[in-house]
């Protein structure tokens, strides 16, 4: 049984949109992993996790409105705070 | 030079407040009748704030993307024969309990929250609410769109509304809902966002969803996580409405643990049907059901908890139970299938010689000890051609109405566990304390409760035969018993080939 206490999670789908998303989260978050589960990739952290608009824009190579994670996302634990420049989750 | 674009946290405020106004011709209590008699004090509605500062106009855009994607997939599939790329056809009874099972409980979602929508007094509330009222109607016509398409080539999927209505195992997701829909606005987000929602869902749609990407059913997984990419904004409501329940007052706080500790057994009960979909049903399972438990609601939902101790909430009475059964439940539950086989609208099958060693690794304290023997003796059976399904009916809990399955499995897993109290001059039966409790707490509520068995036995359920009330259900005799040798199989090995091996005994 896993005894891991503050784990903040974000899911998205496995595809090519994810894809610039999921790079920034490694970039902007070292100590977050990523495991890829059938159709799905799973990004933990312990405490906090956030994904900035500017790295993903980096890696997008154009403009990228938060909210568009809405499209891809499958699950997350946390409390959720998002504005123009990122969206995190962390446990208090 | 066009206006700056102005900010989320301003357009959300501009667009989600001010929207409503205190009423001067009728009272406020007349028109919001139902926010204050469940007891929760509210002082500021407009400390109530959606961490995603959804707003309408976004809201729409961002689904009417997600809609145009999963109907290209739904297209595909169609055109391509998807059906075909399936691990094995037998997988599909998953699929015929998912649509006459969670597809109408998405439809009294979408009725509830509708209501919510209307009712709560804070504006912002609301509009999350009808948000999501729309999600869950979107949910369930996806999902009926989604799985229509294998209505057209396999049996048991021509009816799941009037099912929903019906059936013995059906009423244990009705029961759920109904008793969530029957409750006051804010025991209903309690219970459907919060306690299912965000403590359980992702038990759901998670590794479920991810296990038919596994048995190659990009239908069904495209479906269910556009539904999730929704499922993840209600969570955060849930979340949100308990700490917006609690900050609020002092005086919610046991109003509010009482209706977590009740919900998350209503809604646990409930999942006992995913843990035997999750470890029985898929083909190949990619998690197991115990796994799933230990990363989602001990590791997860431990968090949360931690989280929100700082309001004085507790973890939810008898998790631990639930803990200790998730060696235990999927095991016990589709053995109950099995048993019944001749009355479930899909088809059932004994695991295999390579399924059970899964199980075996995956379930190393109970499965060989338990349940191995008892699935190896039906096996045996039907090889001598000595099987029979059950000829009489299950006791059901008057809670969760489920069959007396479940055991002692802290103290003695062979035991059934059972519970009874008397109400009325009635006696009324429980299969664990947690549904006792809720019973005893509400037993007005839950004294008319409609408990399939004893319908059938009053003979309000289409006659006293098992035909009889088979096609009171609307299950033709194609639909039910073995997945071996059932059209399903059939259709199957035409096109597979009939040399191919069969995955399921």
């Amino acid at each position: 049984m896993s005894d891991k206490k503050n784990t903040v999670f974000l899911i998205l789908q496995d595809n090519d949109d994810a894809r610039p998303i999921i790079e920034s989260v490694e970039q902007d978050n070292p100590e977050a992993t990523i495991q890829y589960q059938p159709g799905m990739v799973r990004m933990e952290a312990a405490g906090r996790l956030v994904v900035n608009r500017e790295t993903v824009e980096e890696n997008l190579g154009r403009e990228w409105d938060v909210q568009e994670l809405h499209l891809n996302l499958i699950s997350l634990a946390g409390n959720v705070d998002e504005d123009d420049e990122k969206f995190e989750l962390a446990w208090n | 030079m066009p206006a700056k674009k102005l900010n989320l946290r301003k357009r959300y405020g501009l667009l989600t407040r001010g929207m409503g106004w205190e009423t001067t011709h009728q009272k406020m209590d007349d028109v919001f009748p139902y926010d204050s008699f469940e007891g929760i004090k509210i002082t500021d509605w407009d400390k109530w704030e959606d961490p995603f500062r959804l707003t309408m106009d976004a809201y729409w855009k961002f689904q009417a993307e997600k809609e145009k994607k999963l109907y290209a997939v739904i297209d595909s599939f169609a055109q391509n024969n998807g059906q075909t790329n399936l691990a094995d056809a037998s997988y599909l009874s998953a699929i015929k309990l998912f649509i006459t099972g969670v597809t109408p409980i998405e439809y009294a979602a979408h009725r509830g929250f509708a209501h919510l929508g209307r009712h709560f007094r804070g504006d912002g509330a609301r509009i999350a609410c009808q948000m999501q009222a729309i999600d869950e109607l979107r949910h369930q016509q996806t999902q009926v769109h989604t799985i229509s398409h294998y209505n057209k080539h396999f049996n048991g999927l021509h009816d799941p509304f009037h099912q929903f209505d019906r059936v013995w195992y059906l009423s244990v997701p009705k029961s759920f809902s109904e008793d969530a829909l029957s409750s006051g606005p804010f025991e209903f987000i309690t219970s459907i966002s919060f306690a299912f929602e965000y403590v359980l869902t992702n038990l759901l749609f998670v590794p479920f969803m991810s296990g038919a990407a596994y048995n190659g059913d990009m239908a069904t997984v495209t479906f269910g996580f556009s539904a999730q990419s929704d499922e993840s904004r209600h969570m955060t409501l849930g979340l949100e409405i308990i700490k917006f329940m609690l900050e609020q007052h002092e005086d919610n706080l046991p109003i509010v643990q009482r209706w977590m500790d009740k919900h998350f057994w209503r809604a646990y009960r409930l999942l006992a049907l995913v843990a035997a979909m999750q470890d029985y049903m898929l083909t190949n399972s990619p998690m197991s059901w115990k796994e799933a438990w230990d990363v989602y609601f001990v590791e997860n939902g431990g968090a949360l908890f931690e989280d929100l101790s700082r309001y004085g909430l507790k973890m939810p009475k008898y998790h631990e139970l639930a803990t200790a059964e998730a060696d235990h439940i999927s095991h016990q539950i589709w053995s109950v299938f099995c048993s019944l086989g001749n009355a479930t609208g899909f088809h059932t099958f004994l695991p295999t010689e390579e399924k059970m060693a899964w199980l075996s690794e995956k379930y190393p304290d109970t499965f060989d000890q338990y349940y191995r023997p008892r699935f190896e003796y039906w096996h045996q059976q039907q090889k001598d051609g000595t099987f029979e399904f059950q000829k009489g009916l299950p006791q059901l809990c008057q809670v969760c109405q489920i069959p007396m399955v479940f055991t002692e499995v802290q103290t003695d897993p062979m035991q059934i566990s059972y519970r009874v109290t008397e109400h009325g001059g009635d006696k009324y039966h429980f299969c664990s304390d947690g549904c006792k409790d809720i019973f005893e707490h509400e037993p007005e509520k839950y004294v008319q409760a409609w408990l399939p068995v004893h319908q059938i036995y009053q003979g309000n359920c289409g006659g006293p035969t098992l035909p009889e009330v088979l096609e009171w259900y609307k299950f033709t005799p194609e639909d039910i018993g073995n997945y071996i040798g059932s059209q399903d199989h059939a259709r199957w090995q035409e096109w597979t080939g009939e040399d191919k091996e069969v995955k399921q005994a």
